[in-house]
């Protein structure tokens, strides 16, 4: 190929990660939207009913899994999407920090969510 | 020995009557991905609900009349949000599609193929969306 439209760079760890969790990404976000809507109507959802699939501790890891790879592909595509368009210096540093706080702090949360929806707490 | 040069921002959206398949399917990727990575941080905001189920009284629970329950059950009774689930495994569907594209550029797979492709990824997420709207609009009027 004469040129290449990315936005990573290629061979480097956070190219690597991306790829990695978009093919686990592939499998489990399609068995979520089929156990939510298809399988169990979204409209249907009880807090009961959530709890028994998520007190399953291999559902629960899945879910963990799932969110712990959603949250890091989605910052770290914005992180990268926003260097390609040009993010140089203190801006950079300044929005890796905000990104990296945000994506911490979404799967603090939602690890806490799914401790609760299992009957953990 | 290899050179470098500034070939500037790829994204010149006011070229875009000249982009090519690849270049449309980059920026429909990234736009798809924008909403998504939004939408996970609402989602996980709602699912937190939760937290006051789970803490609140067991009765609520049974009776279906806890926090999480409601919340979900009163957001799912509204037509706009069955249209907006629509729209998001619209977006979920070709992120997905054009991920395992991209995937397949990456390891060098059908490479002259890769336009074709995304014509491929598109026409799939319109009948996967087409053919999942009953069941989404299941049960809801406006």
């Amino acid at each position: 190929m004469a040129e290449h439209y990315s936005s990573f760079t290629r061979g480097g760890t956070g190219w690597l990660l991306q790829r990695i969790t978009a093919a686990f990404l592939i499998v489990v976000l399609a068995f979520h939207f089929f156990q939510l809507h298809f399988v169990n109507h979204a409209a249907d959802v009880t807090f009961a009913g959530t709890q028994a699939r998520m007190e399953n501790v291999g559902y629960f890891v899945t879910m963990v899994l799932f969110l712990i790879a959603g949250t890091f592909h989605g910052v770290n595509g914005v992180y990268n999407a926003l260097v390609n368009q040009g993010l140089e210096g203190t801006q950079k540093k300044v929005v890796l920090a905000v990104l990296s706080l945000a994506g911490i702090a979404l799967i603090a949360q939602g690890i806490w969510v799914a401790v609760a929806m299992a009957g953990w707490t | 020995m290899s050179q470098s040069y500034n070939r500037g921002l790829i994204e010149d959206f006011g070229r875009w009557k000249e982009f090519s398949a690849g270049m449309w399917a980059w920026i429909f990727h990234k736009f798809t991905g924008w909403m998504l990575i939004g939408y996970l941080f609402t989602h996980i905001a709602v699912l937190s609900t939760a937290i006051g189920a789970a803490a609140g009284d067991p009765a609520a629970i049974q009776q279906e009349t806890d926090v999480y329950t409601t919340t979900i059950q009163g957001l799912e009774s509204l037509f706009i949000i069955r249209v907006l689930e629509v729209g998001l495994l619209a977006v979920a569907v070709f992120h997905i599609l054009n991920g395992l594209r991209l995937l397949m550029v990456d390891l060098g797979v059908g490479l002259s193929a890769q336009d074709k492709s995304f014509y491929a990824s598109l026409v799939l997420t319109g009948i996967i969306t087409i053919a999942s709207v009953p069941t989404f609009m299941d049960g809801v009027a406006i």
